[in-house]
């Protein structure tokens, strides 16, 4: 039999994830793969896991999931008070599960998205060479109850060789974002690049995997570029003065203009943050 | 000397290079000749390259040491080479249902536009559309050459879903929606063709640089051919384009 994390409760959003689909941007699928690659480096160092393989990355609100055989998990990330059983349990540890063993999470503490990574890595379906859940790539979207995601059984007893994995997880509360300039920033006039720089941003209720909009708008008379390339990452400004944060699972191009492109780390930052949360943008050249 | 193309890095794992504010098939030419010089040049498998109208973006899986001297690379790429013409072009040509059942704006672009419905469709069938570049949605092909006739601006208000295969203008453009989704074009008819099939390498099989011509189908037509799409039967004409 195969083994198998059975889903009892879906909880708010989760989806399988690696480090995304390479080399299919030209047709337009989006690159995808984990919001926070800090979290999926460090949960799969810990079980001594390739750096890539699959996670399940866990929106605030973890699901209830149960494990067909023994395994190791490691979860990192955000704190969602995860229990194993009755047991709480630490983030950035190895933890041992036994066949029938449940995990659950419970109160979001700090952060927005956990990684729950088991020995070996999920074996979901690869489509396009990467396991990253898409609305039309792949048979599932988000984690449903029933859902079985398929992992390899670790038989018998693991020496505890785990290396110590240093975690530091002062990136999950810090508000500055570090951006470069995008590649219509220099349209702007003085005025609104000094907005930017000065503003304290809130996260609205608008993020998700694809984009997350800011809260405050910045007026604005910006002519509509002729539809260029876009990243995760890039900033986008729109006719309505809304300021876009693109994501992971963004489109692969767009007409509003782009005038700022955050740094690789602050993606991670950003992933880690909620709604109504605040941040600010410190500009390098 | 040329302002373009500018190099520019995007973040710490793009390098954006930006040619003449336009559309233009010249400048594609130019565009795919420069992405086939990067696409030689990187073959490592964590470097992509794609273009747009006037860009091309060539992006980095991670983040790299020194993205700076990686512009000096690419910069010197772009001296050395000379432009050639876009290479191994095809025609594709597609089946389109104008039928009412799939055309639900064409009454309106009818008044607005104060032309019959045949000449509508008659305008919309008649040039080889040139892809652009794929993007947007899995499959979403750019595809410039609309006549001017029949540019009309988008809806209001989206439409909350817009069938897959549905077929719509919206400005200069027309495009196939590749899946349902919400969408503002003003849409004119259906194609059963699948532009996007996770399951084949590649997985589309028109790409930038191709043209595309449409054929009208009757309801019954289109059938057939959802049939024979379904069963894998369903051969998508095309030929070599000689410009």
């Amino acid at each position: 039999m195969k083994a198998e994390v059975e889903v009892l409760k879906p909880g708010l959003f989760s989806t399988i994830q690696d480090f995304g689909r390479r080399g299919f941007q030209k047709y337009g699928v989006p690159l995808s793969g984990v919001m926070d690659r800090i979290a999926l480096k460090t949960a799969n160092l810990i079980l001594q896991n390739q750096a890539d393989a699959a996670v399940l990355e866990i929106t605030q609100m973890g699901p209830k999931l149960k494990f067909t055989d023994p395994t190791k998990i490691a979860i990192s990330g955000a704190y969602l008070s995860p229990k194993l059983n009755d047991s709480e349990i630490e983030n950035n540890e190895v933890i041992k599960v036994e066949a029938g063993d449940t995990l659950s999470f419970g109160r979001p503490v700090i952060g927005s998205r956990a990684y729950l990574a088991i020995s070996g890595g999920f074996q979901t379906e690869k489509i396009l060479e990467s396991r990253s859940w898409y609305e039309g790539i792949t048979a599932f979207e988000k984690l449903e109850k029933g859902h079985h995601l398929p992992y390899t059984a670790v038989s018998g007893e693991v020496k505890e060789t785990y290396a110590s994995v240093k975690f530091d997880p002062s990136y999950l509360e810090t508000s500055e974002i570090k951006v470069f300039p995008g590649p219509e920033f220099d349209r702007l006039p003085q005025e609104l690049k000094t907005k930017l720089q000065k503003t304290n941003f809130s996260i609205s209720k608008n993020n998700n995997r694809m984009a997350l909009q800011l809260g405050e708008k910045l007026e604005n008379e910006l002519e509509p570029i002729i539809t260029g390339p876009v990243l995760p990452g890039t900033v986008q400004l729109t006719p309505g003065g809304n300021l876009i944060i693109l994501m992971r699972d963004c489109q692969t191009t767009g007409g509003y203009p782009r005038v700022l492109q955050l740094s690789e780390h602050s993606l991670n930052i950003l992933a880690q943050k909620k709604t109504g949360e605040e941040v600010y943008f410190k500009l390098s050249s | 000397m040329s302002d373009f193309p500018k190099i520019k890095t995007m973040g710490e794992r793009g390098i954006l290079i930006e040619f003449e504010p336009e559309i233009s098939e010249k400048l594609l030419g130019k565009l795919l000749f420069y992405k086939n010089k990067l696409e030689e040049f990187y073959t490592e498998v964590n470097v992509e390259v794609i273009n747009t109208y006037n860009s091309l973006l060539i992006s980095y899986m991670f983040s790299i040491e020194n993205i700076y001297s990686e512009v000096l690379v690419v910069k010197e790429l772009f001296d050395k080479a000379n432009i050639g013409k876009i290479n191994n072009q095809q025609i594709f040509y597609l089946p389109v249902c104008y039928d009412e059942d799939f055309a639900w704006d064409l009454e309106l672009i009818s008044k607005e536009k104060n032309l019959l419905k045949e000449e509508i469709i008659e305008l919309h069938i008649r040039p080889f559309y040139t892809v652009y570049f794929t993007g947007f949605l899995p499959g979403f092909l750019y595809l410039g050459g609309l006549d001017k006739k029949l540019q009309i601006s988008r809806k209001n208000q989206p439409r909350m879903k817009i069938e897959k295969g549905a077929v719509g203008i919206g400005e200069n453009q027309t495009g196939i929606y590749p899946k349902s989704s919400p969408g503002g074009w003003q849409i004119l008819g259906n194609c059963p063709v699948r532009l996007f099939d996770k399951n084949s390498d590649p997985p589309c099989e028109i790409s930038a640089g191709d043209k595309v011509k449409f054929y009208t189908v009757s309801k019954t037509e289109f059938e057939e051919i959802s049939a024979k799409i379904s069963e894998g039967k369903f051969q998508l004409k095309k030929e070599n384009y000689e410009g």
